[in-house]
């Protein structure tokens, strides 16, 4: 058996998978990574499930230590300046760490969340089928609760498999679709034109439960208080305040603001992507666009297999792949220049 | 008898769920609504359709838009709505333990003295409450519930509490409640109860349906620690009276 110990880790950092939906109409929020198309493409590379568990890696920089034997790993999502023992590794590519190796990743650039996907995944036991965490509610495995230094995942050896690298699409750098609704009526055309010209940026006191956006006050017509509804992901509530927030994984399942559009669930995980202070748009799309969307990207994850290339000793050049931005083009979710 | 019933209103909630709304306020018809419909969905489940969140005014239809779109679904909502199943289930009744006043309800003298009542004669009223599971939001387990009477509304507090116990029985506007992992509120606490509305490794994990009727009963101190003792070890303490 070989472990994977968590030499170091920052906050924001904790066990994700495709979540567990279900179970919302008695309380239990779905949770799951943020960036499922990230989560995916990692487990893609090391021939896991879509969506099995795999470590989400917040902002700050981590570091992981094969023991017992060696494992394979794979990285995608927000990019890092990552090595495995003084070898350089690229993004969106697999790797396999010898027993005693150390795989050190820097600070996210571009993006705020990376996935780290293991071979064959780990121990754990699923709650409500699932290993995500959801500290609130006491669930996760093997910790119910974010990953701290010293913890182990236990995992099979590795398999020895020939090293995948995944070539995704190009980054869409447009601005975070929405579709207005479900309570886009508690709001002027005014406050609506104001919600979607803005410019916004991500409140650093942003979580997994909710991303608050510092911007215009967004104002209601008839005060802020609606007899509770159900929420999904990319719910964008307003409340009392008019600083809107967008509703992350560990979102509570109802709540009592207006609801004044939600984020379009392919343009989800690279909204989920935008690092803290950087500045974005929303555009409102219709629902026909929207669903259109879905199905794309729908499309996309089940074509991830078709997308990997065994790679070859020579053609392995870090810098030729990050400049080409093959790496790490699931995330980079809007372009700062535009902005700027 | 044919009754044309009002067809409800249909928002989008993105791309992957609808809000079937049926009122935008408190409302018992409305509930009522909420409800068939969400029956009417368990028993002829349609395809696409991943899961549902009944609330007190609105049923949340969450589906894969890769299987049903918008207006189809939408289309199909509209039909179940205006042509509900006849109350074939009949719906559980509960009868929960509570500790009310002293350190288990800190607000219950207050409350009575805003009233110019008496803590007794809050707690009698509120037993004598015939309610039902109007909705479980927010938290695991924590259950809103209709049928307070008038006489004990009272407007939630100016100062919500970042933090109050597990198994609160509270009052917040026209609804009581049972909360049951410990967080925020800024409803009245009344009581406690030492029954898990949300238990890990206990089957059911869910105690509590929307649907259920639910009455209180009071109990003293020692009995609420004995329960709580029992329930920690995963017995249910409520007890099922109807099934």
């Amino acid at each position: 058996m070989s472990r994977l110990i968590i030499a170091s880790i920052g906050p924001a950092s904790s066990v994700q998978d495709g979540g567990r939906p279900g179970s919302q109409r008695y309380g239990l929020t779905p949770s799951g990574a943020v960036d499922r198309l990230a989560l995916a493409a990692a487990n893609t590379l090391v021939g896991n499930a879509l969506f099995a568990a795999g470590i989400e890696i917040g902002p700050f920089g981590a570091a992981f230590t094969a023991r017992g034997g060696a494992v394979r790993i794979a990285l995608a999502g927000a990019l890092r300046n990552t090595d495995i023992g003084g070898r350089k590794v690229a993004f969106d590519t697999s790797a396999t760490l010898a027993d005693g190796e150390t795989l050190t990743l820097g600070f996210a650039r571009g993006g705020s969340f990376s996935y780290l996907a293991i071979e064959g995944g780990f121990e754990g036991e699923p709650m409500f089928g699932s290993f995500a965490v959801n500290a609130r509610a006491g669930l996760g495995s093997p910790y119910p609760r974010p990953l701290q230094a010293g913890d182990e995942l236990h995992t099979a050896p590795a398999s020895g498999a020939a090293e995948q690298r995944i070539e995704l699409p190009a980054a869409d750098k447009g601005p975070i679709r929405v579709v207005l609704g479900p309570q886009d009526d508690e709001f002027s055309d005014d406050a609506k034109k104001l919600f979607l010209e803005a410019k916004w940026k991500i409140s650093p006191t942003s979580d997994r439960m909710g991303y608050r956006l510092e911007g215009p006050v967004i104002k209601h017509l008839h005060g802020h208080n609606i007899v509770s509804d159900g929420m999904v992901n990319g719910s964008i509530q307003v409340p009392g305040n008019g600083a809107p927030i967008v509703l992350m994984p560990d979102r509570p399942t109802t709540g009592g603001y207006p609801k004044i559009a939600t984020v379009i669930s392919a343009d989800f995980g690279r909204f989920a992507q935008i690092p803290a202070g950087t500045g974005f748009r929303f555009k409102a799309v219709g629902m026909a666009e929207a669903q259109e969307e879905a199905r794309k990207f729908a499309k996309l994850l089940h074509t991830l297999p078709d997308r990997l290339r065994t790679i070859e000793h020579f053609d392995l050049n870090i810098e030729a792949l990050q400049d080409a931005n093959v790496a790490g083009s699931a995330v980079n979710a809007v372009d700062t220049g535009t902005w700027q | 008898m044919a009754v044309t019933l009002s067809p409800p209103r249909l928002l989008p909630s993105g791309d992957a769920a609808i809000t079937v709304e049926f009122s935008r306020n408190i409302d018992d018809a409305a509930n009522q609504r909420v409800l068939a419909l969400d029956r009417a969905l368990t028993e002829a489940p349609v395809s696409g359709v991943t899961e549902t969140v009944p609330t007190y005014r609105s049923l949340l239809v969450h589906y894969d838009p890769t299987e049903i779109g918008f207006d189809a679904l939408g289309e199909k909502m509209i039909s179940l709505a205006q042509h509900p199943l006849p109350p074939t289930k009949k719906s559980r009744r509960w009868r929960i333990p509570v500790a009310y006043g002293g350190e288990h309800g800190i607000d219950l003298e207050d409350f009575a003295k805003r009233l110019n009542t008496t803590p007794d004669e809050v707690v009698a009223r509120h037993v004598a409450g015939d309610y039902r599971v109007a909705m479980i939001g927010f938290t695991p387990g924590w259950s809103y519930l209709s049928g307070l009477e008038k006489f004990l509304h009272m407007p939630r507090r100016q100062n919500p509490r970042l933090s109050t116990p597990a198994g609160t029985i509270s009052i917040g506007g026209v609804q009581t409640g049972i909360q049951c992992l410990a967080g925020p509120s800024g409803w009245h606490l009344l009581g406690r109860t030492p029954v898990r509305t949300y238990q890990l490794h206990r089957d059911p994990i869910f105690l509590l349906e929307p649907g259920d009727r639910v009455t209180f009963a009071a109990v003293d101190t020692e009995t609420f620690a004995d329960q709580d003792r029992a329930a920690e070890a995963g017995e249910i303490v409520a007890e099922l009276i109807a099934a």
